[in-house]
Order: C-alpha cells, then structure tokens, then sequence
C-alpha cells in the first residue's frame, strides 16, 4: 500500500501542479478565447447550415425572413435604422425589393466601408446564402423589383440589339467597351469587365448609387438580356486586334506610342549612332 | 589605262562600271551623285529623329495605300452582314461597314489598318520630339528659320492628315470628334454657322462630310505633306546638317560619315527598322476597336471619348475653359467658351512658328549657325521652350481629365482646377525653374573646365597642407565645353535720324530681358591663369 500510494500521490501532486502552472500559463486566456470561439462558431455553423439546409426549400419561407432580419439588425442597422425605416446616414429600405439588396450586398458594395461620394465594389462579406436571406428580409418590408429569372440573365438574346441599346442608354458613363467612367465630383460609372449577368440586370432595375433606373417600360426585360449578352460577349471574346489597353480609347494609344513606340526607337537610334569601341 | 587602245578599253570594263556609264551619258548623274553622295552627315542619336518621321510617312503611305483598295468613301446607309456578330443587321454607313470588312473580313486587313494607324501617331510624334530637338538646340537660326516654318507647317498639315483619317470610318468616336469640329466652327462668330454648312453640305452630320474629308485625307494633304517633306529635305541639303560643338568642327564644315555609302545604309537598314517595329506593334495592339464603338448616331457618346494624341491638347483648351463664358448679346449667341480657346491656340501656334524670326531680331544677329547650342547654354531660350512645352503638357493632359480622375481616385473637378493652374501658373515657375538649372549647369561647365573635376584623391602636401587633386579636362572634353556664344543685350542707338524709336526700345528691353543673366564661355586667358594656379 505504502509503496504503491507514494507514487500515486506523487503522481497526483505532479498533476496538481502542472495544472496549476497551466491556468496560470499567460496564453491560458487565448486558449480559452479560441475553445469558446470554435464551439460557438462551430455550433452556428451548424444552426446556419440547417437554415440553408431550409431555406432552399421555401426562399421566402418565414425562417428565411427572420434569418435576413437577424443579419441585417446585425450588419445595416447602424445605418438603416432598426426597422430599415432609414436614418440620417442611410437611406430607407423599405420598398427597395430583393433586387437592390442582391446587388447592393452581393457585389460587396454594402456594408459601405466609409461615407463618401460614390461605395466603391469590394469582396463580399456575406456568402451567396446570407445575401439572399438579407433579400428576402427587405423585399419582405415593401414590395420592390426582384431578383430575375435565370432565362433573363444568362446571355442567350441578340447581341447586335444590345450593342446599340448599350451604346445608345449606358455608354456615355459606361464608355462603349464597357471600360468605366468619370463622373462629377468623384463619382464613377464602374467598369462591366467582371460583372455578372445578374449583378448588371439588377443595377438596371434599381438604379444603384448614381445610376438612372431602367424600369420594364424604358427597356423590356428582354431588351435588358440583350444588353447583358452584348456585355458577355464583350467579356468573353478578346479583341481581335491584340491587346486591347484597358479599352480607354485613344488616350492609351497616345500613351503607348510615345511610351513604347517612340522610347523602342529613340533607343534604337542611340543605338545606331554609338561609336564603336 | 589611259595608253591602251579605246577599242579594247570597254571590253575590260566590269559590268557595273559599263552600266555606270550607260546611265550617266544618258543622264548626267555622276555629278550628282559625286556632290550628295559625299556629303557628310554629322551622327549623333537625336539627328535621326527627323528620320524616324520620315520613315513612319513612308509606312502610313504603303499602308494608307492597301487600304483604299478596300475603303468606300460613302455615308449611303446599309445593314452591315459581316462577320463581327454584334453588329449584324445594325444599319450604318458604307464607309463603317467597309471599315469592319477591311477589321474582319479581308486578309490582313485588321494588320494593315492598325499598322496605319500606330504608324501614323508615331509620325506626328517624331516630328513633335524632332521639333523640340531643333527648338533646343537653336537649330533654327540662320539659314534655317524657312526650313523651321516648313517643317512646322508639316506638324499641321500631318494633325490634319490624322484628323480627317480619324473621322473616315464614321463610327462613334470619329462622329463625335466631327461634332465637336463642328461644335467650335459654329462658335466662330457671324461665318462660323456658313462654314459649317458649307463643310458638311447641310446641317451636320449630313451625308457628304466623308467623302469630302477622304478626298483630303488621300489627295490634296498628301501631296502638300511630299511637297514640302521634299523642299525640307532639299533645304537640309543645301543648308548642310548642323553639328554639336566638338574638336574639328567649325561653322564651315561639317563632320560625319559620308551619305555613301555609310550612312545611307545605315538610314535604310533604319527605315526597316521602324517598318518592323510598327509591324510589332500593329500585330500585338488593338488601336481604334472601331467595332466596340458602333456606327455613329449624332445620340450617343461614349464616356472616354477622346480624339487622338496629337489633338489632345485643342480638346484639353475646350475643358479648361470655366463654365458661364457663353451669353447671349445683341440677340447673338456669343461662344467665349469656343472663341477664347481658338484665340489662344491660335496665339500659340503663331508664336512657334515665328519664334526664330523673333529671335533674330532681338538679338540682331544676322551671321550663319552651324553648331548645334547646348540647351543650357541658351538659358533664355531653353526656358522660354520649358514654359510653352508646359502650357502644351497642360492642355493635352486636360484631355485625359476623366481618365485622370478614374485611374487615381480624383474629382474630376479638382483634376480641371489642377490642369488650370498648370496651364496658367506652370508655365512661369518651369521658366524661372528651367533657367536656374540652365545657369548653374553653365557655373558648373566653367568650374569644370578651369579646375578640372574632382578626382576624390587626397594628397598632404610636405608642408602638411591636405588637398584633393582635380583632375585637368583632356582637350576634347574642354572643347565641347568652352564653343559656344553668348550675347549681352543691345544697346539702345539713335538711329540715322538721330531718333531712338519705339521698336528699338521694345528690342532693348527683350534684349536686355533675354541676355541680362548670362554665364561667358571659359576664354584663353582664364584657362591659361587657370593653369598657372596651384595644382
């Protein structure tokens, strides 16, 4: 007994130790932090996972409302207000539909980093799931344009229609090639390059930032797919001259011919003209 | 061979000597030949730059060329049916739709438009740095100020040469840029309203503009451009090319390889040089996507909508102008917004191209120049060419004022307000600026030469004293640093009517204005007290 007790004891009072050192370890609290964090986290991804898991079955199912109300008191209420009534750093959501909301959220536009002329495009702090929660939370409020139909945003209309409707209602912020624009005091028509079909067709419909609204009555829905295919085919065919220098037109020519073409051929002729060793 | 028999001389003739001679008693050329053939020609990097725009109208003509053998000058509407899927079915004008066929459907064609297009805003380019070469290094003077107005007058012409071939295809951007000729020729008062009439044929845009602009573009502004290319070439001859100062060159002679046979390979080994250059970029970059830009419709306007480089600086004057200088007067609508910028402009241009008759005259200076000035030692002059290239950057970048403001996250507002100062206020500080420089390099030219450069070796002397040893110029070095003029400001003469007249006083003042901080070239004298001293 005595033999076999010391060890335990010793063995005991060992472990007293080390745990004691261990609480009083300076990294202890971090540790604690990131156990409670990972077990939080953890469980909401779970719980989210099971909304998703939900929602998909009924988009506009009530839990998915409550969800979006939940993000959205959250993440916009600061600005908003807590009902989306609006404040006096942001505007009303009431009404603004699902659409608005999609692009505003899903290109990353809000949550706005800072005030200022114009938010700017940024990566999207929510996933695809958040945003559409977010959504139906808004178009909930007030009934408002929705997200569009696939067939609408897919790129299979009439390319030349849309070139000439693009040319003729977006091309003077949005230059021809889709390329971007100035406009008054620190505002900017963005560039299309990279714009997904139903980013372009919700801006259409709600008339993000400085942009007019296109409603169904100044350009048709199928007008609208023109559009976007126009757009498409621009992203997805290169030019077929070369390199296309960011599309702005004559002011990167000129750029490039005094940068590249003449600096290649003044330093050909001095070249030409050393003196030989 | 002067005592062999004259029957048997031509059979022992080579080949080349026998055709040498065919022609030459045909033709009298060997004269000629003997007098340009050993003309020499000083080398230096910045006298090929006359050539590089040489080379490129050589490239724009072959071009040009191809494509009138597919181009239809015509504003007859059709529905374009070519390959280019996001313009089928869209009507346009012919001369749109034969510009697309020659983009995508004729071999080569896309190569050789944009080859034409690349060669021809290199050509305006080198002649804009060829220019300022002549400009800075005074090789303007006497006897070359008529060849300085002809090869100005070729700047213009080769701007209206680009002008009217970017407003040939009738797409979108070249419409707008005819609006907005057309915009200011209906500015100039009381004619400016008949003249556009009487350029487009009617209200703008109208249905002839492109044809008239084609028969200009291909006929009447080439023609004038080979004219006076030749009569410029001819004076460079006749003049002889100027030279930078060095041992052995004089204002009578002039140093370098003869034209042949030496440098006339060199130059034509050159011109294929610029030839395959212009290839590669034509090849690999996209100019003018006249198929992103569309037919045009007087309607739409693209955002970046700019002309080509060499117009910039006219479109740059139309933004800078404030708002509000436009009102209505004696039930006339009064453009200051358009006649202001022309005015300048106007101003501008004369005052370059007069510039070595103006100073001539003030610094009463009627010999010949043959030696090239070293900017810096035409401080005035130098400065007086920083501050118009200035005035020049400010107005040519108010043309990319949009772009400026997207690509670095400005106002568009504070990007106008900037170019302002810069057009208005620049040009006096990169005077004051560019003179300073100019007169301390010229200090530090007559450092140089009296004390040598410093070589960083320290020496102690036996008496104790430490000194850093300067090392002397050898004679050629010194000699590019002490041949050069200088002037002192003329004095006021009565004249031979014992009169001091108002001009004489305005050529005083400039004079005086011109000459007043000056730095003399390093004498004998000082260079031998130099010498003596204690090194």
């Amino acid at each position: 007994m005595r033999q076999s007790s010391k060890p335990v004891n010793r063995k005991n009072h060992m472990t007293r130790q080390k745990r004691r050192a261990g609480r009083r370890h300076p990294l202890a609290t971090v540790a604690l932090l990131a156990l409670g964090l990972v077990f939080t986290g953890g469980a909401y991804a779970a719980l989210s996972a099971g909304t998703v898991a939900q929602a998909e079955d009924d988009p506009t199912s009530q839990q998915t409302i409550d969800e979006g109300e939940k993000l959205f008191q959250a993440n916009c209420a600061t600005c908003h207000g807590i009902d989306a009534q609006g404040t006096d750093t942001g505007p009303s959501l009431i009404g603004v539909g699902a659409a608005a909301v999609d692009f505003q959220v899903g290109t990353g536009r809000m949550p706005m980093q800072m005030q200022g002329p114009q938010a700017p495009q940024k990566p999207p702090q929510f996933n695809d799931e958040q945003v559409k929660q977010l959504a139906y939370y808004v178009a909930s409020l007030g009934p408002g344009p929705e997200i569009p139909a696939d067939h609408l945003v897919n790129g299979g209309g009439d390319a030349a229609n849309g070139a000439e409707l693009f040319r003729i209602n977006c091309a003077m912020c949005h230059n021809v090639a889709g390329a971007g624009g100035a406009l008054t005091e620190g505002k900017f028509a963005p560039p299309l390059t990279e714009v997904t079909g139903v980013h372009i067709y919700e801006a259409m419909v709600t008339g993000p930032q400085n942009m007019p609204v296109f409603n169904d009555l100044n350009i048709s829905p199928e007008d609208k797919r023109d559009i976007i295919t126009y757009l498409k085919y621009v992203q997805d065919n290169r030019s077929p001259g070369g390199f296309e220098l960011g599309s702005l037109g004559p002011v990167s020519e000129g750029l490039f011919i005094w940068i590249f073409g003449l600096g290649t051929i003044v330093a050909i002729t001095v070249w030409i003209t050393a003196k030989s060793n | 061979m002067s005592t062999a028999p004259s029957a048997t001389a031509p059979q022992k003739r080579s080949f080349t000597a026998a055709a040498s001679v065919y022609v030459n008693e045909r033709t009298s050329l060997a004269g000629f030949v003997k007098e340009l053939g050993r003309k020499a020609f000083p080398d230096h990097w910045s006298f090929l730059l006359g050539e590089v725009a040489l080379f490129s109208f050589v490239v724009v003509l072959i071009s040009g060329t191809f494509l009138t053998f597919f181009f239809q000058a015509s504003m007859a509407e059709v529905h374009y049916n070519g390959s280019y899927v996001p313009l089928k079915g869209v009507e346009m004008s012919v001369a749109m739709a034969s510009t697309l066929d020659i983009s995508f459907d004729i071999r080569g064609g896309l190569f050789v438009r944009q080859m034409h297009h690349w060669a021809a805003l290199l050509f305006v380019a080198a002649i804009g740095l060829h220019m300022l070469r002549i400009f800075f290094t005074g090789a303007f003077r006497k006897p070359r100020e008529l060849n300085w107005v002809i090869g100005f007058t070729l700047f213009i012409l080769a701007m209206a040469e680009g002008f009217t071939g970017y407003s040939l295809p009738d797409d979108l951007l070249s419409g707008n840029g005819l609006a907005i000729i057309n915009g200011m020729i209906k500015g100039i008062p009381v004619v400016g309203t008949w003249t556009s009439f009487l350029l487009f044929g009617g209200e703008f845009p109208g249905t002839a503009i492109v044809g008239r602009l084609y028969t200009l573009h291909i006929l009447l502004l080439p023609a004038l451009v080979v004219a006076l290319v030749a009569i410029h070439l001819v004076f460079v001859v006749v003049h002889k090319h100027t030279q930078y100062a060095g041992p052995g060159k004089t204002q009578q002679n002039a140093v370098g390889p003869p034209i042949l046979p030496i440098y006339a390979a060199k130059a034509g080994g050159f011109f294929f040089i610029i030839f395959g250059v212009l290839a590669l970029i034509a090849s690999m970059f996209t100019i003018n996507p006249i198929w992103n830009y569309g037919p045009y419709d007087p309607s739409p306007v693209s955002a970046g909508t700019q002309p080509d480089w060499y117009i910039g600086f006219a479109d740059g004057a139309l933004r800078l102008v404030p708002p509000g200088w436009e009102f209505v007067w004696l039930d006339r609508t009064w453009s200051f917004n358009i006649i202001v910028p022309i005015l300048v402009l106007g101003g501008f241009i004369m005052a370059v191209l007069i510039y070595p008759f103006i100073e001539a005259w003030v610094k009463g200076d009627k010999r010949e120049h043959h030696i090239a000035d070293r900017p810096r030692n035409a401080p005035t002059r130098t400065a007086i060419g920083a501050a118009g290239v200035t005035f020049y950057a400010g107005l040519w970048a108010a043309a990319s004022s949009d772009i400026l403001a997207t690509h670095f996250s400005l106002t568009m507002e504070g990007v106008i307000h900037a170019l302002q100062a810069v057009v208005i206020i620049g040009p006096f500080i990169a005077y004051f600026i560019t003179k300073r420089v100019c007169i301390a390099l010229q200090k530090k030219d007559r450092e140089i030469v009296l004390h040598g450069y410093e070589s960083g070796r320290i020496v102690k002397l036996p008496g104790g004293e430490f000194i850093e040893v300067h090392q002397p110029l050898d004679e050629y070095d010194r000699w590019k640093l002490v041949d050069f003029e200088t002037y002192e400001p003329l004095m006021i003469r009565p004249n031979a009517r014992g009169k001091i007249t108002v001009g004489q006083r305005v050529r005083a003042s400039l004079s005086r204005w011109f000459f007043e901080d000056r730095i003399a070239p390093v004498t004998k004298g000082e260079l031998e007290a130099g010498h003596d001293g204690h090194h």
